[in-house]
């Protein structure tokens, strides 16, 4: 589903972030990459979301070259992608309602398939009851409960996780991920990265070590060894 | 409801919803655009006022030719024609030696001594011509006009005359006046666009996270820019709005403190009479003001 091939991108000022990457990611697997800061995993990331071009290599979505869409393709390919982030990124004049409407929105959806699909997803991510509530009316973990509602609304055939848990305490960390292993399970490919051992651990699944921008592990059940 | 259409909803809703709930960016696009619309306002209404001012005066300038008391009825009126045929001329009036004397009369009833030394000279007015010119500036060449078409073996004009020097230099001061008001004016608005231009960019540029956000889970470019462009034009819109409920009070005040200004117009009519035309441009400069404004900033801060 995804592939990565002979990866390399340099940042201005020669920092190297990603340096000479392979890998591909099969449809349905759940991926966590781990790495230090700076090993190159927000970068990996990014390159998904077309959000950042590399300097060498190629990556493929199925069989598009991501980085060879059209500026008008690449809201096209995101919206077959679901992502969430560390710092949550909802907007934050919306509602949690209207955050994820918007999504809905944006994807050309009908007024009542988002009137029935919002509280569907909110209440699957155990947030029900806030539907009319703003980010800052929210906990930490509501908000990221509210970001995976949206990015799964949508239906994806990815989601994308750059360190999920990373503002989180351990109770909502493991719900969090409680939350992935479901999506995964109905057929969601997934890719994450983390810092938290405990996570890794938790999951057991496939897991990419990432150091100085190189693969240095490729794990099929993977543990955190750092 | 086709794809179009519902995106359009859409945009405008989410447009509506952000003006409203950004109360501070909102209320400062309004301010700064009020500010600029209350400037063109002003401009408009004052180059009104001195408009009127010098049509006023203008109106009052005319060419007098009195005729030598022998002059025959029928040479005068050949001289009316031929005036009548210029096309600097916008009218002619003629005035007879006995409407002359009438109103000399008239005016001075209360004089007996006048009237009676009146009665024993007979009538010294020679008749006379009131030509009206199509521009002040053209009262030269008439003037020139009528000298060289009575040089004959027995001319007929007694004298031409014009206040040419005082009306030459009211048009003056009055052309002076309304051209500097123009060019403050111009000034004036000329910085409130740019400060207006300047605000709604950082209202956007504060929303640039929320941007990349949007274009994130995959929101195409009308779809992010939209809203925004929305919010400037119905940010200009309220401002025009406001500018003209503000002008009146100053048209008041305006009217009053100008009541003794010679030949002004009154402002509150001009108001009334042209409400609809400066609803108009009003709405129309503010409309593409916060519109602009909002594209600039938009396409400057919110690239993929």
């Amino acid at each position: 589903m995804i592939y990565f091939n002979q990866v390399s991108k340099i940042y201005p000022g020669n920092s190297v972030a990603l340096n000479n990457v392979t890998f591909t990611v099969e449809p349905g697997e759940f991926l966590s990459v781990v790495g230090h800061s700076g090993a190159g995993k927000s970068t990996l990331l990014k390159m998904i979301l077309a959000e950042d071009k590399p300097t060498e290599g190629t990556v493929f979505f199925e069989s598009t070259n991501i980085h060879e869409l059209s500026k008008h393709a690449i809201p096209l390919l995101r919206r077959r992608i679901g992502s969430v982030f560390q710092d949550f990124r909802l907007l934050p004049d919306k509602t949690a309602y209207e955050n994820i409407a918007f999504t809905m929105e944006a994807a050309g959806r009908g007024d009542e398939e988002i009137a029935s699909d919002v509280p569907y997803v909110l209440e699957l991510v155990g947030l029900g009851n806030r539907l009319s509530s703003f980010p800052h009316e929210l906990s930490g973990g509501e908000r990221q409960r509210v970001a995976i509602a949206r990015a799964i609304v949508n239906q994806p055939d990815l989601l994308i996780a750059d360190e999920p848990t990373g503002n989180l305490d351990p109770i909502n960390t493991h719900e969090i991920i409680q939350i992935f292993k479901k999506i995964n399970d109905i057929g969601t490919t997934i890719i994450l990265t983390t810092h938290n051992k405990g996570v890794i651990d938790d999951l057991g699944r496939r897991v990419i070590t990432l150091e100085n921008g190189r693969v240095a592990r490729d794990d099929k059940k993977g543990r955190y060894v750092l | 409801m086709t794809m179009l259409k519902l995106t359009l909803k859409r945009i405008i809703r989410l447009g509506f919803v952000s003006f409203w709930r950004n109360s501070v960016v909102t209320l400062a696009s309004v301010l700064t655009l009020l500010v600029t619309l209350f400037a063109i306002g002003g401009m408009i209404l004052g180059a009104a006022f001195m408009g009127g001012v010098l049509a006023n005066i203008q109106e009052k300038v005319d060419i007098s030719v009195s005729f030598k008391l022998d002059a025959a009825d029928n040479d005068i009126a050949a001289m009316k024609n031929a005036l009548a045929l210029l096309p600097e001329v916008k009218s002619v009036e003629y005035l007879s030696r006995e409407q002359e004397l009438a109103d000399f009369k008239t005016k001075h009833q209360d004089n007996a001594l006048l009237i009676q030394s009146l009665d024993e000279v007979g009538n010294p007015f020679g008749a006379r011509l009131n030509i009206r010119a199509q521009d002040p500036t053209h009262y030269e060449a008439i003037a020139n006009f009528l000298q060289s078409k009575d040089q004959t073996a027995a001319p007929i004009i007694d004298q031409i005359s014009f206040k040419k020097d005082i009306v030459d230099k009211l048009i003056a001061i009055s052309r002076a006046a309304r051209s500097v008001g123009v060019a403050v004016s111009i000034v004036l608005i000329f910085i409130s666009i740019l400060v207006t231009v300047n605000t709604i960019s950082l209202a956007i540029y504060i929303s640039r996270d929320e941007i990349s956000v949007m274009q994130l889970v995959g929101a195409g470019d009308s779809y992010v820019r939209g809203p925004f462009l929305v919010e400037g034009i119905l940010a200009g819109l309220i401002a025009a709005v406001l500018a003209l409920v503000l002008l009146y009070p100053s048209v008041l005040w305006v009217r009053n403190i100008t009541a003794g200004v010679y030949g002004g117009i009154d402002l509150a009519t001009y108001y009334f009479t042209n409400f609809f035309q400066l609803l108009f441009v009003l709405v129309l400069s503010g409309v593409v003001l916060g519109g602009v404004a909002s594209f600039l900033a938009i396409r400057k801060y919110g690239a993929v």
